[in-house]
């Protein structure tokens, strides 16, 4: 009988996993920029993202079904307009961004927009510098940026192992980095 | 002189008993495997948003949570069924959230202050007007790291 006790506890020992909490990772910009200094950002190097208050999509100025919102944003970073980025494999339009670095989504939401249509959003802007990543990633080490980046953050890899990683990680989050910007929400 | 008597017929051998303390082990060792602790009890709605882009929480010693939702049924009659800030084990009003955040920075050792994550436990049917207005609470108190707490699944299914 202690032998299919133990048996057992070893059984839900192995199987049972302490639940965790998951979701999108996201840093507010602080309460005061660090200094008034005037930043003249192109128009064309800002992708617009407006919400309205039901949940309707008005991007660059036109309105997109919320499906289309990934590939759009690939298309925008992806870009490459003054051909400084050579990994990129946009369609180099001139009057679209310049190059991944100074791409930037402005994201805007209305004060009656439904969390969880902000959170499709930010899902799919989240997304599609994921898909970027992971393809440089694929180019460059062979394996998906998430995976090298959730080995990176899991506290139980090898610390050997997490050196290795950072570099690599911070290379690719140089490639693409986030910039996206959240602006107050509107009121009307 | 039979020295071992033949029982009578139709009497019960009683129950063996050696065996109980197993059993009580077994069901010990189960429950103590399952059970998560809970560290607060809810008093709103906590329907999460589906993500697939997620990152999991580690280490649970660095994180701040907040749940926002409509209050539970019970407490609609006093409360309305807007959706409402719980803090801890109350309802709190958002001016409540920054002092709430210091309070809980304060009581996590020292090394830990600075790599605090707040998560943003929040019912699918909120609005945004009042998470805005958390998030400007948070960038006030420099709690900036946030994490929007979400189910794994298919972000578009939010949207029915």
């Amino acid at each position: 009988m202690a032998d299919i006790a133990f048996l057992l506890l070893i059984f839900f020992l192995v199987t049972t996993t302490i639940e965790t909490d998951a979701g999108l990772d996201r840093m507010l910009p602080p309460a005061e920029p660090p200094e008034d200094i005037d930043v003249v950002i192109k128009q064309k190097n800002i992708f617009t993202v407006n919400i309205n208050r039901n949940g309707q999509l008005l991007v660059e100025e036109s309105i997109m079904d919320i499906k289309d919102l990934r590939e759009a944003a690939i298309a925008f970073l992806d870009n490459g307009g003054d051909g400084s980025c050579n990994y990129c494999k946009g369609r180099k339009d001139a009057t679209s961004s310049d190059n991944p670095e100074k791409a930037i989504i402005s994201l805007k939401n209305d004060r009656e927009t439904k969390y969880s249509t902000y959170i499709t959003v930010q899902n799919e802007l989240v997304g599609a510098y994921n898909d970027l990543r992971n393809r440089e990633a694929q180019r460059l080490y062979g394996s998906d940026f998430t995976d090298m980046e959730g080995k990176f953050l899991n506290p139980e890899t090898p610390s050997a192992e997490r050196d290795d990683l950072k570099p690599k990680v911070k290379k690719i989050q140089e490639l693409f980095p986030q910039k996206l910007s959240e602006a107050e929400t509107s009121n009307n | 002189m039979a020295k071992f008597a033949k029982k009578k017929d139709g009497d019960l051998p009683a129950v063996s008993t050696a065996s109980l303390p197993d059993i009580v082990f077994m069901l010990l060792f189960f429950f103590m495997t399952v059970t998560t602790m809970k560290d607060s009890s809810l008093l709103v709605e906590n329907t999460l948003p589906n993500a697939t882009e997620i990152k999991k929480l580690e280490k649970k010693d660095r994180v701040i949570y907040i749940y926002v939702g409509k209050p539970t049924r019970e407490y609609q009659s006093v409360y309305g069924s807007e959706p409402k800030i719980q803090l801890n084990d109350k309802f709190a009003s958002v001016d409540e959230v920054g002092s709430y955040i210091l309070a809980e920075r304060a009581k996590k050792p020292q090394e830990l202050q600075n790599v605090l994550t707040t998560a943003l436990k929040i019912d699918k049917d909120a609005n945004m007007g009042l998470i805005s207005d958390i998030k400007q609470e948070l960038r006030q108190v420099n709690a900036l790291k946030v994490n929007y707490t979400t189910y794994e699944g298919d972000a578009f299914n939010n949207l029915q």
